[in-house]
C-alpha cells in the first residue's frame, strides 16, 4: 500500500530498495491454542505421582468389574479345609480312602497293669506315625515303658516347652501295653506336636517324647465330588492326587477365597466412594449455585441451613439415617449407606460452590454479557459453571477417599454393610479379630483401602496443580 | 469483643437445639424402639415400662418434656443399663474420651508444627521427601488399621522383651494412654504437618522476613520469631474442626484398645436404640463441639491482632 502510494506521488523515482513484503509470518500463530482443559491435561501428565494414581485408579476399576469375570470363584463359598489359609501356591490333596475302624496296638507280652513302681516312669521311645500322616488321620505309636499303666497324648501348635505347654490332652490309654493313639480331631495342613507321657495308672510322669508331625492334605471321596474336584462317575483310584481350589491372596475365617472376596468387597467400597461423591457434589453444585448466583437473603437462609446440616454429629446420623431407610433381611444395607452419606455431606460442596459463583459473579465478563442481554440461563451455563469446574472436580476426587473412609469405618464397628456381603472396612474388621495368627486377613483389604485412598489424594493433589489458577501463574 | 462472644454463643445454643432436635425425629423415624431389646415380655409388663419411660405419651409431649429436663440438664435414666442416670454415664467416661482426645491432639499438633517446619526448612530435599511421603501415608491408612498395627507393635515388643513394657490394651496409667492417643493423633498430625509445610512456604515470601534479613537478624530468631509465629495461624484455625475428626475418631481407637471412653456408650447406645443416652451423648458432644469451634475462633483473636472479631 505505502508503495504504490509512493510511486503514485513520485512516478518518476524509482526506489533504491525493495518492498518489504506483506506475507511476514510474524502474527501467525505458530502453535494451536490450547482449552483450559487440554493445559490442564498436560500439566497432569507432566506430573508423574498424579499419572501413577490415576493407573492405580483405572487397575481397581478393572480389578472390580473385569476381575470376578477372569477370577471366576464364589466369593461366598466356604472351603473348610482350608480355613485362614495364608497365601500360597496351589495345593494337592491325596485322594481318601475310605475309612476303616483301627484296631489299637496292644501288646500281649507287656503287662497292663505294672508290676514295678519306678519314682520315675522314663519317656517312652520310638515315637513315630503309622502309615501316611493325613488330615484325615494321623495314626502314632510308641514302645512301651516298664512301669507305665497307661498313657497320655497331647497335641500342640508349637514345640513344648515344659509339662505345662503340652498342648490340648487328646487322651489316655488304659494300660501300660496300649501303645498306640489315632487322632482324627480337626486336622489341618500344618505342624503339629505331639506328646506322649506315661502315667503309673493314676497320676502323670514327669517325662515325656514329642513328635513333629506335618499331615499331608486328603480328603474323602464324597467331600471331593461335593466341592466339584472330582465328578460323582469319576474313577480315580485313591491315593491319587487332586489339586485343591487355588486361594493366590489366601481364605478368610470360614474359608472362603480373599482374592474373590476382595473383588467383591472393592465393588461396595469403590460404589460407595464413587456414586456418594458424585451423586453430593451435584447436589452441592444445585444448592451452592442457585445461594451464590441470587445471593441477598435467599443465599443467607440457604447457608444458614447448609452451616446446620454441617453441625449435625455425622457418625450418629450415618447410623440413624441407615437404620431409617431400612435394611430388609437379606439386603446388603448399601443404598440406605449411599443415601445417608449424600445426606450429610453435600454442604461442604455446596459452601465451595457459592464461594467460588460469588466471585465469578462480580467478575467484568460477567457484566459484559449480561450488558449483551444474556440470560441468567446462559450466564450460570455458559460462564459460572465451566468456571467452577476445576474446583468441583478437585473437590470431587478429594471426596471419593473420604466416602471410602467413612464406608470402612462403620463396617469396621460393625454398622456398615450387612454381612455376608464383604466390603473392604468389614473385612479389616474380621481380619483384627485374627491379626496375631493371620494377619493377611487384615492387610490384604487394609492395603487395598489404603492404596485407593492414597491413588485418589495424589490425583487430587495433581489435579489442584493442574487446575487451580493460582498454581498456574507460578 | 464480648457483644462477638455472645453472638456467636447465641449461634451456638441455636446450633445444638437444632442437633437435639434433628436427632430427637430421626432417632424416633427409626422403626423399634429400646424396650424391644429386651427378651418378649407381656402386653401389661411393657405397658408399666412404657409408663416409667414415658413412651406411654405422644412423640409431640415427649420431646417437650426432653426439652425441659435438658435445660436443667437432665438427660434422664438409660434404657438399657439399669437405673443408671446419662449423667452419671457421661461424668464417669467422658473425662477418659477428653483424656485421650487431649494427648491425641497435643500429640498431633506438636508433631505437625515440628514436621511441618521441618519439610519447609529442608524443601525439596530428602527429609521433606521422607516426610511428606509419610505425611500421604497418614492421611491414606484408616485409624483402624493404625490401631491394630499399633497393637501388633506391642504385642512384638512385649513379647520381644519378654515383659510388658507398655500395655497392649485397657485404660488407668500414662503407658496404657501413649500407644491409642499417638494412634489417634496420627492422620490429624499430617494433616497438620502439611497445612504448616504450606504456611511456612507462604510466610517466607513475605515483606518483613526480607526486612528481618536486611536489618541483619540472626536465621534463627527469623525462624523462631518472625517465620514460625506467623506460620503457625492457619493450623490454629483448623484446630476446632480437628477436635470433632478426633473425637469422632476416638471411637474406633477406643474400641481396638478397649478404652472405657463414651465413644464405646455412643455406638453401644446406637445399636441398641436406647434414647436417652443417645439423645444425652450428642447434645453433649454437639454443645462440647461447638464451644470448641467458638473457643478457637476467639483465641485466634487474640493471637492474631489483625483478625478483628465481629
Amino acid at each position: 500500500m505505502a508503495t504504490t502510494l509512493t510511486a503514485e506521488l513520485t512516478p518518476e523515482l524509482t526506489p533504491d530498495f525493495t518492498a518489504a513484503s506483506h506475507n511476514l509470518s510474524v502474527e501467525q500463530i505458530s502453535r494451536p491454542s490450547l482449552s483450559y482443559w487440554e493445559d490442564a491435561w498436560i500439566r497432569l501428565k507432566k506430573n508423574t505421582r498424579a499419572i501413577i494414581s490415576l493407573y492405580i485408579v483405572i487397575f481397581l476399576a478393572l480389578f472390580t468389574l473385569a476381575g470376578p469375570l477372569v477370577w471366576q470363584v464364589d466369593p461366598s463359598l466356604q472351603d473348610l479345609n482350608q480355613i485362614s489359609q495364608a497365601p500360597s501356591w496351589p495345593k494337592t490333596a491325596l485322594l481318601a480312602a475310605p475309612y476303616e475302624r483301627w484296631q489299637p496296638i496292644i501288646l500281649d507280652d507287656f503287662p497292663s497293669e505294672p508290676d514295678t513302681f519306678p519314682d520315675v516312669i522314663p519317656a517312652p521311645d520310638g515315637l513315630q506315625t503309622i502309615g501316611l500322616a493325613t488330615t484325615q488321620q494321623i495314626r502314632l505309636r510308641w514302645n512301651p515303658v516298664v512301669g507305665a499303666g497307661g498313657y497320655s497324648i497331647y497335641r500342640n501348635n508349637h514345640l513344648p516347652e515344659g509339662l505345662n505347654d503340652l498342648g490340648l490332652p487328646l487322651a489316655t490309654t488304659m494300660g501300660g501295653n496300649e501303645i498306640s493313639y489315632e487322632d482324627r480331631l480337626n486336622l489341618e495342613a500344618r505342624k503339629y506336636y505331639y506328646s506322649v507321657v506315661p502315667t503309673d495308672g493314676i497320676d502323670e510322669g514327669d517325662k515325656y517324647v514329642t513328635l513333629e508331625v506335618i499331615p499331608t492334605i486328603a480328603i474323602t471321596r464324597a467331600e471331593a465330588t461335593a466341592r466339584g474336584l472330582i465328578s460323582a462317575a469319576s474313577d480315580l483310584p485313591e491315593g491319587a492326587s487332586l489339586t485343591l481350589h487355588f486361594h493366590p491372596f489366601g481364605t478368610d475365617y470360614l474359608g472362603r477365597d480373599m482374592l474373590a472376596r476382595l473383588m467383591e468387597g472393592a465393588r461396595v467400597s469403590l460404589f460407595i466412594g464413587i456414586c456418594a461423591p458424585f451423586l453430593f457434589v451435584l447436589i452441592g453444585i444445585l444448592y451452592g449455585g442457585f445461594a451464590g448466583y441470587f445471593g441477598g437473603q435467599l443465599d443467607s437462609t440457604l447457608m444458614r441451613f447448609a452451616d446446620f446440616v454441617v453441625a449435625l454429629p455425622f457418625l450418629l446420623f450415618m447410623i440413624l439415617f441407615k437404620i431409617a431407610f431400612g435394611i430388609g433381611p437379606g439386603e446388603s444395607g448399601i443404598i440406605p449407606m449411599l443415601i445417608a452419606l449424600v445426606l450429610l455431606s453435600w454442604p461442604g460442596t455446596a459452601r465451595l460452590v457459592r464461594g467460588q459463583v460469588l466471585q465469578i459473579r462480580n467478575n467484568g465478563y460477567i457484566d459484559a454479557a449480561r450488558l449483551l442481554g444474556a440470560k441468567n440461563s446462559y450466564l450460570v451455563l455458559r460462564h459460572i459453571l465451566p468456571n467452577t469446574m476445576g474446583v468441583i472436580l478437585v473437590s470431587l476426587t478429594f471426596a471419593v477417599p473420604g466416602a471410602i473412609f467413612t464406608e470402612a469405618f462403620l463396617s469396621f464397628i460393625g454398622m456398615g454393610v450387612a454381612p455376608p456381603t464383604p466390603s473392604w472396612g468389614s473385612m479389616c474388621n474380621e481380619g483384627v479379630k485374627t491379626m496375631l495368627s493371620h494377619p493377611h486377613e487384615l492387610i490384604f483389604p487394609a492395603t487395598f483401602i489404603s492404596v485407593t485412598v492414597l491413588a485418589f489424594n495424589l490425583l487430587g493433589d495433581g489435579l489442584t496443580e493442574a487446575l487451580d489458577s493460582r498454581m498456574r501463574s507460578r | 469483643m464480648l457483644a462477638y462472644t455472645m453472638k456467636r454463643l447465641m449461634a451456638g445454643v441455636i446450633t445444638v437445639w437444632f442437633i437435639a432436635t434433628a436427632t430427637f425425629v430421626a432417632m424416633h423415624m427409626v422403626p423399634g424402639d429400646p424396650l424391644m431389646n429386651d427378651k418378649a415380655v407381656t402386653a401389661e409388663i411393657r405397658k408399666n415400662l412404657e409408663i416409667k419411660y414415658g413412651l406411654d405419651k405422644p412423640v409431640g409431649e415427649q420431646y417437650l418434656i426432653f426439652m425441659g429436663n435438658m435445660l436443667q440438664g437432665d438427660f434422664g435414666i438409660s434404657f438399657t443399663q439399669q437405673n443408671r442416670r446419662v449423667n452419671d454415664i457421661i461424668r464417669d467416661h467422658f473425662p477418659v474420651s477428653a483424656t485421650l482426645g487431649v494427648l491425641a491432639l497435643f500429640f498431633a499438633t506438636i508433631g505437625g508444627v515440628v514436621w511441618g517446619a521441618l519439610t519447609a526448612v529442608y524443601r525439596n530435599r530428602l527429609p521433606d521427601i521422607i516426610i511428606m511421603f509419610m505425611v500421604i501415608l497418614g492421611i491414606s491408612v484408616p485409624s483402624f488399621v493404625f490401631a491394630a498395627l499399633g497393637q501388633l507393635l506391642l504385642v512384638n515388643i512385649n513379647s520381644a522383651l519378654g515383659f510388658s513394657l507398655v500395655p497392649v490394651a485397657g485404660w488407668g496409667t500414662i503407658s496404657h494412654m501413649l500407644m491409642p492417643s499417638l494412634v489417634l493423633g496420627l492422620s490429624t498430625m499430617a494433616l497438620l504437618t502439611r497445612l504448616m509445610r504450606s504456611s511456612m512456604l507462604e510466610v517466607i515470601n513475605e515483606d518483613y522476613i526480607k526486612t528481618a534479613k536486611a536489618k541483619g537478624l540472626s536465621p534463627l530468631r527469623i525462624f523462631f520469631k518472625h517465620q514460625l509465629r506467623n506460620a503457625i495461624l492457619p493450623v490454629i484455625t483448623i484446630l476446632g474442626p480437628q477436635i470433632a475428626a478426633i473425637t469422632t475418631g476416638g471411637f474406633v481407637v477406643e474400641l481396638v484398645f478397649a478404652i472405657p471412653g463414651l465413644g464405646r456408650y455412643f455406638v453401644q447406645a446406637v445399636q441398641q436404640l436406647d434414647y436417652t443416652v443417645i439423645m444425652g451423648t450428642t447434645v453433649f458432644f454437639g454443645a462440647f463441639l461447638v464451644l470448641m469451634v467458638i473457643l478457637v475462633d476467639i483465641l485466634y483473636g487474640f493471637i492474631d491482632p489483625r483478625v478483628r472479631l465481629q
